[in-house]
């Protein structure tokens, strides 16, 4: 079993912490968001009004036909939100509580082809739920990944306890394990947290210690096997691990999702077992002017008012807003940091040196790719190690930068402009 | 919440199609001394650490303090004892204020116009880059240094070093130690030789810093005692002479996280190593005398000039140390060689920066390549 130190890094605690606790909650509505994933182009399916099951179609990617994207629930369709341009914002499917799901047929991964996994993932919709570095897309199926990673723990503020997750549906893990090892020629590496005792018997357990982003697959794949210019890694999280076994053993899309509700400003913090894209509003206890994230601080997705799960997540985080003036501010001493969403400050141009590289266990120079990023030059990006990271892997020093600029933005920004230029 | 309503009730003013629109940046300037802004996160992380520029500037200003107490006294304590007269503390104190603070008015006064003009014409929000600089500038002149030299080297310093690269954080060399350059090469028999360290100096009384001693030939003999040296009651620029002074703002800077500690180290250790090789005097001594402290502390430290990666700041700290000793010891022009390393390091800053980089795409490359290999 290898062991990895990471040494930089910040572990950020804030209020809020979930307690050990499971609530079912079946939600009325479940909505997919096109804008979950990176680089798609939704063409729809369905209709408002149309009657689905588990595993309907609901949308394609326009630019890969065999990349579906079904129902996480049986009902009907409720609305098809659009926004600018009619760009294609929410599907929301209205449940009927039945969960009458299309049956895809149950097989044994062992005994089938590498072409007939990935087929029966591609139909029944669970496809997108493994994605590939660089550029953080939904995998292509037709790529063969050089290994693919699952980070069996996040280090994230006030993250969910994955292996309170998962510790009951083990069987259907190892066999989403046995699946992801016949997609690659390479290993499947699992990242455990050190002294975890979590998939004892995995091959390819890497164990990591130290601060955020030890967690993070981004950080976990550096360690293990950078990615060089030309290569490709999948990877996905520990419950799409347990969502694609399931697929195995029943020969149905499970949409089953356990969230954690964290954050200060959520009154019933503990665990809840939903819907993909589950409408969360009828659990949703909060404080006044407090902002509701699908995932976690560093890098979820701000869902006030909308409410709905976003697809990747397991965790949705509440904190207070921070729309207020403070008298001073910038010269009071601090006792408590992190505690609500005010940018302490406006941006700026870098001034401060030294400061990402505390918080970055790449070794790749931030500032500099950053900066490369920002003008758009291809072959800087790429020469400074643009390939090996993604956008969440920039959230701490986004975090800690005092200039304010916003560093995830630019680097997906960078990605984008690398993956159409490469394309 | 009085002051926050009136300054709601103007704000539409200065805004795009107020009265005064002209006056935006300054307005928000102000502003936002005032009240840190309602503003919240709108896209990557929902949450900021509370360091901002204002907060990590503010660290380098509250580092100087104790230089600036100990140079407001050391003017009087210099002045009084040249003239042979014994004063209370007070007296000493009140005749550095008379001192110190028309340097002060002129320095914020200058830049700050400058800065407010660049930032309304920019229409961009005035950077707090510069209460930093109008800080440092007066602590490193003499304290005899005329009024409008100051103004014309301070406003060289803003508009020349710094508002044609694009303002703060573009900047190639320092600006305080440009304004100070720009008048040691202008006026040089201002900012040189025995009688400008000391304010109204009796003509009897030798006036010569510990290195203008040693560079007319002197020995360590004819020095201050080193105790002297250290606590600072010795003729030099205002903020460098007292190293204790120095030290806790150093100290402060470190623990804030805003000086590199790597470019200090460095910097002792190029200035030690430098002095051991070539000079006749004890180590100890380059390190007590002069701005090297100083230098080291603010100057060398400062983010925007100094090399920006790590392996880099080790490079560019060493140097300086390693030049400023050379220059003290080889050259036959002036007696002080801080300033002119920290600039001559500050323009070679990028290229060791290049170098660091360069040998971290190579080691990325050469990965690729391997492979490459193993593929076929």
């Amino acid at each position: 079993m290898d062991k990895i130190k990471i040494k930089k890094g910040l572990d950020i605690h804030i209020e809020g912490a979930p307690s050990k606790h499971l609530e079912c909650f079946e939600p009325s509505f479940c909505a997919i968001k096109p804008s979950d994933f990176i680089g798609i182009v939704p063409k729809m399916h369905v209709d408002e009004g149309d009657e689905v099951k588990v595993g309907t179609v609901l949308f394609h990617d326009k630019n890969n036909e065999n990349i579906v994207f079904t129902s996480p629930v049986s009902g009907k369709v409720k609305a098809i939100v659009r926004g600018d341009k009619r760009a294609i914002l929410e599907v929301i499917v209205e449940s009927d509580g039945k969960n009458d799901a299309i049956d895809f047929g149950v097989a044994n991964p062992m005994n089938s082809s590498r072409n007939e996994l990935i087929d029966k993932m591609l139909h029944c919709g669970i496809w997108p739920i493994l994605r590939q570095r660089p550029f953080a897309t939904i995998a292509n199926p037709n790529d063969k990944p050089k290994h693919v990673f699952v980070s069996m723990f996040d280090t994230a503020p006030l993250a969910p306890d994955n292996d309170y997750i998962i510790e009951n549906q083990l069987d259907a893990f190892n066999v989403g394990v046995k699946v992801l090892e016949k997609l690659t020629d390479g290993n499947v590496y699992l990242g455990v947290k050190h002294g975890s005792s979590t998939c004892k018997d995995a091959i390819h357990r890497v164990s990591f210690e130290g601060p955020h982003p030890a967690g993070n697959i981004g950080t976990q794949i550096n360690a293990i096997s950078p990615i060089n210019k030309g290569e490709v890694v999948w990877y996905c999280y520990p419950q799409d691990v347990i969502t694609i076994g399931k697929l195995f053993l029943t020969g149905k899309y499970d949409s089953t999702r356990i969230f954690a509700m964290t954050g200060s400003a959520a009154k019933d913090r503990h665990y809840y077992q939903t819907r993909i894209g589950a409408d969360i509003t009828p659990i949703l206890n909060t404080e006044k002017n407090s902002r509701v994230i699908s995932g976690n601080v560093l890098t979820g997705k701000n869902i006030t008012g909308d409410n709905h799960l976003c697809f990747y997540d397991s965790q949705v985080t509440v904190i207070p807003e921070g729309n207020e003036y403070k008298l001073f501010g910038w010269l009071r001493p601090v006792f408590k940091r992190f505690t609500d969403t005010n940018t302490n400050g406006d941006t700026r141009p870098y001034i401060m040196t030294g400061q990402f590289e505390q918080v970055f266990p790449f070794d790749i120079y931030p500032m500099q790719l950053i900066k490369a990023c920002l003008i758009k030059d291809l072959e800087q990006m790429e020469e400074l190690g643009i390939y090996e990271v993604d956008a969440e892997d920039f959230a701490l020093c986004e975090v800690i930068d005092p200039s304010k600029t916003p560093i995830q933005q630019i680097i997906r920004e960078g990605l984008e402009f690398i993956r159409k230029e490469t394309n | 919440m009085k002051l926050r309503d009136y300054i709601d009730k103007i704000k539409p003013n200065f805004e795009e199609g107020g009265k005064f629109a002209r006056f935006h940046s300054t307005f928000e300037a102000f502003e936002t001394f005032l009240y840190t802004p309602n503003k919240v996160t709108t896209n990557g992380a929902h949450i900021r650490s509370h360091v901002d520029m204002k907060r990590s500037l503010i660290a380098v200003v509250f580092a100087l303090i104790p230089c600036f107490l100990f140079g407001t006294w050391n003017i009087g304590y210099q002045h009084f004892l040249s003239l042979g007269q014994d004063v209370t503390f007070w007296q000493t104190v009140g005749y550095g204020l008379l001192k110190i603070i028309p340097l002060y008015l002129v320095s914020y006064i200058v830049g700050l116009v400058i800065e407010f003009t660049f930032a309304e014409i920019r229409h961009e929000e005035v950077n707090e880059g510069y209460f930093v600089t109008g800080f440092l500038i007066p602590l490193i002149m003499p304290v005899d240094v005329p009024l409008w030299m100051l103004a014309i080297a301070v406003a060289f310093a803003v508009i020349i070093g710094k508002e044609v690269f694009g303002g703060s954080g573009m900047n190639v060399v320092n600006p305080a130690l440009l304004a100070r350059a720009f008048l040691f090469f202008s006026y040089p028999s201002k900012m040189t030789g025995d009688s400008v360290w000391i304010a109204e100096k009796a003509d009897a009384y030798s006036g010569a810093t510990p290195l203008g001693t040693i560079f007319n030939g002197g020995t360590v003999n004819e020095l201050p005692s080193l105790m002297d040296m250290f606590i600072g009651t010795i003729p030099g620029s205002v903020g460098e002479t007292s190293k204790i002074a120095i030290l806790i703002g150093g100290i402060f800077l470190i623990i804030s996280g805003t000086a590199s500690l790597r470019i200090i180290i460095a910097t002792f250790a190029g200035a030690i190593a430098m002095s051991l090789m070539i000079s006749d005097i004890p180590f100890y001594y380059h390190i007590l005398m002069g701005g090297f402290m100083f230098g080291t502390i603010f100057m060398a430290t400062d983010p925007v000039t100094a090399a920006q990666t790590n392996p880099g700041k080790w490079i560019y700290g060493f140097l300086i140390g390693a030049i400023a000793i050379l220059i003290r010891v080889a050259n036959p022009g002036y007696p002080e060689g801080m300033m002119l390393a920290i600039l001559l390091m500050n323009v070679f800053a990028p290229l060791i920066d290049w170098c660091v980089v360069a040998v971290n795409v190579r080691k990325r490359k050469k990965r690729w390549a391997a492979a490459e290999r193993s593929q076929k």
